[in-house]
């Protein structure tokens, strides 16, 4: 819904946004470019800010898993690997972070809110960085297929309306890819190595299938109650549905994780040849409304990371504020 | 005039040579190996993202760097980089001790209580220590050494540049901060010597002309740190927890072994 001012006091003021609005319109249908400075109905800014500080709170979150096993990395190639990858991740964040920003300045919040925000859980971090992380295969796991999975649902934003969020996002994608080429030569290693890697390699897949399957969301929004893919679409931000993107998904990685020989947990996953669509066993969508809302196995210690880098650096903000204003 | 060593095969000739030299290297590897892996350790954690962005950068070229330093050794015929990296006990490694200290109690993953005063000052006065061992490095007899060290202080001059201005704003700023920074400082005063230390093969390493001499590097090193901390630090530190050039080292550099081998140690024959 648009929201028009409230206490414009002139019928000039109303068709004047009326015209800004279908003018806005009219814009993005046309395939242009909105940038931070132009004139944008409130909603379309909420969403938009709602959208990139949870995608840059997630780049920062999603490191976390990852750090897990970076100190760990088995061979000095891996560890340079790994260690470039997280980088590029808090990159990303940082990067989103700064969009959102320039985003929020009408509303008079800055980046300081949203990290604040993260801590109490106003803003959430996305469901698959909630879950937990066991052997070396996940952290393979999750560079293959979690970054393949975040390719495409980027992908489906690639040409984004709004022009700040989309040149970011052609960015994040090129380094994505490269994180999944990472991903994809862990576990050819794994699956070409001993019986024992193999086996971690099978357990730690097997552990992320539902993950992997809750990664693009319910298919419709009466699971968790709200959805904004309809929005998301008029506003030309992203253009496929949280189904079409998880077919999409399949269509790309079922084929390779059968011929790396992985067994696929799912017993009655199908491809329908007549509707040319993937059949799979829904996953706990309960489950999911629990983790998004910080209730998954990693969340409060995750979370917890958070805080305690928060508090134990409030010395440190404190004094470079003397200087200039960092939050 | 010390002869030019070319190449690997050269300097195996003389055994006393490829001694001093594979002494040297494993200090340069061993430092940014574990400096690396403390920072590695942080990621996640510094007070604001940029710094996390720029932190995991340093961290992860200096873990370059110490990939470039274990395959010098393995050029020398010491071992497969990978192998000395992760295999060698506790009392074959030749870090500074003081350079594997926790970053603060807890665990990287579980209450990680790290101290920022503690990452800046070391930082800061390794990477000046680094600059100036490989300034030195850049002239050595060891031809690929000189080669390398060329290259890494390209990379390396930002290293300190970054770790400068913060010892610099940290102690220009509000009281609390410098205390912070003084203390780890005073800290730092007993404990950082040995990695000014050129180890047991110190005189052969200067008479064949590898590096310079121990005690010129040393100076070298304190009139680059005093020209941004305060006068009081204007003495060489000691070595209070021991002499990691020598292979003593403490609990510490046990606790990150047994973290950076954990996967390595499953199967140290796998490919990985």
């Amino acid at each position: 819904m648009y929201h028009y001012i409230e206490g414009a006091d002139s019928i000039q003021n109303v068709s004047t946004d009326e015209e800004k609005y279908e003018h806005f319109m009219q814009r993005i249908n046309n395939g242009e470019k909105v940038e931070a400075n132009d004139w944008m109905p409130d909603d379309y800014r909420t969403a938009l800010i709602r959208l990139i500080s949870m995608h840059g709170v997630s780049e920062i979150m999603g490191a976390l898993p990852e750090k897990e096993w970076t100190p760990k990395a088995p061979s000095l190639k891996r560890k340079l690997a790994i260690m470039a990858k997280v980088q590029d991740e808090m990159g990303h964040g940082q990067l989103l972070l700064r969009v959102a920003e320039d985003l929020q300045k009408p509303f008079g919040t800055t980046r300081k809110e949203v990290m604040e925000d993260l801590l109490t859980g106003k803003i959430k971090f996305h469901n698959v960085f909630h879950m937990k992380t066991k052997s070396w295969a996940d952290a393979a796991i999750i560079a293959w297929l979690v970054d393949g999975a975040a390719i495409i649902t980027q992908t489906n934003m690639l040409n984004a309306s709004y022009g700040p969020y989309q040149r970011a996002l052609q960015r994040i994608c090129a380094e994505e890819v490269f994180h999944a080429q990472h991903g994809e030569a862990l576990v050819m290693a794994l699956a070409n190595g001993t019986k024992k890697q193999r086996e971690m390699l099978q357990e730690a897949f097997s552990r992320w299938w539902d993950s992997l399957i809750m990664f693009f969301g319910p298919p419709s929004p009466k699971v968790t109650g709200s959805s904004r893919q309809d929005i998301m679409i008029k506003y030309k931000i992203r253009i496929n549905t949280n189904e079409e993107l998880r077919q999409a998904f399949f269509d790309k990685y079922i084929p390779r994780v059968k011929a790396l020989g992985l067994e696929i947990p799912d017993k009655t996953l199908t491809f329908n040849e007549d509707t040319k669509e993937w059949t799979y066993a829904q996953p706990n969508w309960d489950d999911f409304k629990q983790i998004i809302n910080n209730h998954g196995p990693r969340s409060k210690a995750r979370l917890r990371l958070r805080e305690i880098a928060h508090e134990n650096s409030r010395w440190v903000r404190r004094a470079l504020a003397e200087e200039e204003a960092v939050v | 005039m010390n002869k030019s060593m070319e190449t690997a095969e050269v300097a195996k000739q003389n055994r006393a040579y490829a001694e001093a030299l594979a002494e040297l290297l494993y200090q340069f590897a061993d430092d940014d190996f574990i400096i690396s892996f403390r920072g590695s350790e942080w990621l996640g954690l510094a007070p604001f993202i940029e710094e996390d962005v720029a932190f995991s950068s340093i961290t992860q070229n200096t873990m370059g760097h110490a990939t470039m330093f274990f395959q010098l050794l393995e050029e020398l015929g010491e071992g497969d980089a990978d192998a000395l990296a992760h295999a060698r006990k506790v009392d074959e490694r030749r870090s500074s001790v003081y350079l594997e200290k926790m970053n603060g109690d807890g665990h990287y993953i579980e209450e990680p209580d790290y101290d920022w005063a503690l990452a800046v000052v070391r930082n800061f006065l390794y990477e000046t220590m680094k600059r100036v061992k490989l300034q030195a490095a850049m002239k050595s007899t060891y031809q690929p050494l000189a080669n390398m060290a060329t290259k890494i202080i390209m990379e390396q001059t930002y290293h300190l540049a970054h770790w400068k201005l913060w010892m610099e704003q940290l102690l220009g700023a509000t009281d609390e901060a410098k205390e912070k920074l003084l203390s780890r400082l005073d800290e730092a005063w007993e404990e950082f010597g040995d990695a000014l230390s050129l180890g047991p093969k110190a005189s052969d390493i200067a008479k064949f002309g590898i590096l310079i001499e121990e005690e010129t590097f040393k100076q070298y090193w304190l009139e680059e740190v005093k020209k941004t901390l305060p006068a009081k630090y204007a003495t060489i530190p000691k070595k209070s927890l021991g002499n990691g050039r020598e292979g003593m080292h403490g609990e510490d550099l046990q606790q990150a072994i047994n973290i950076f081998t954990e996967v390595y140690q499953i199967d140290e024959q796998a490919v990985w």
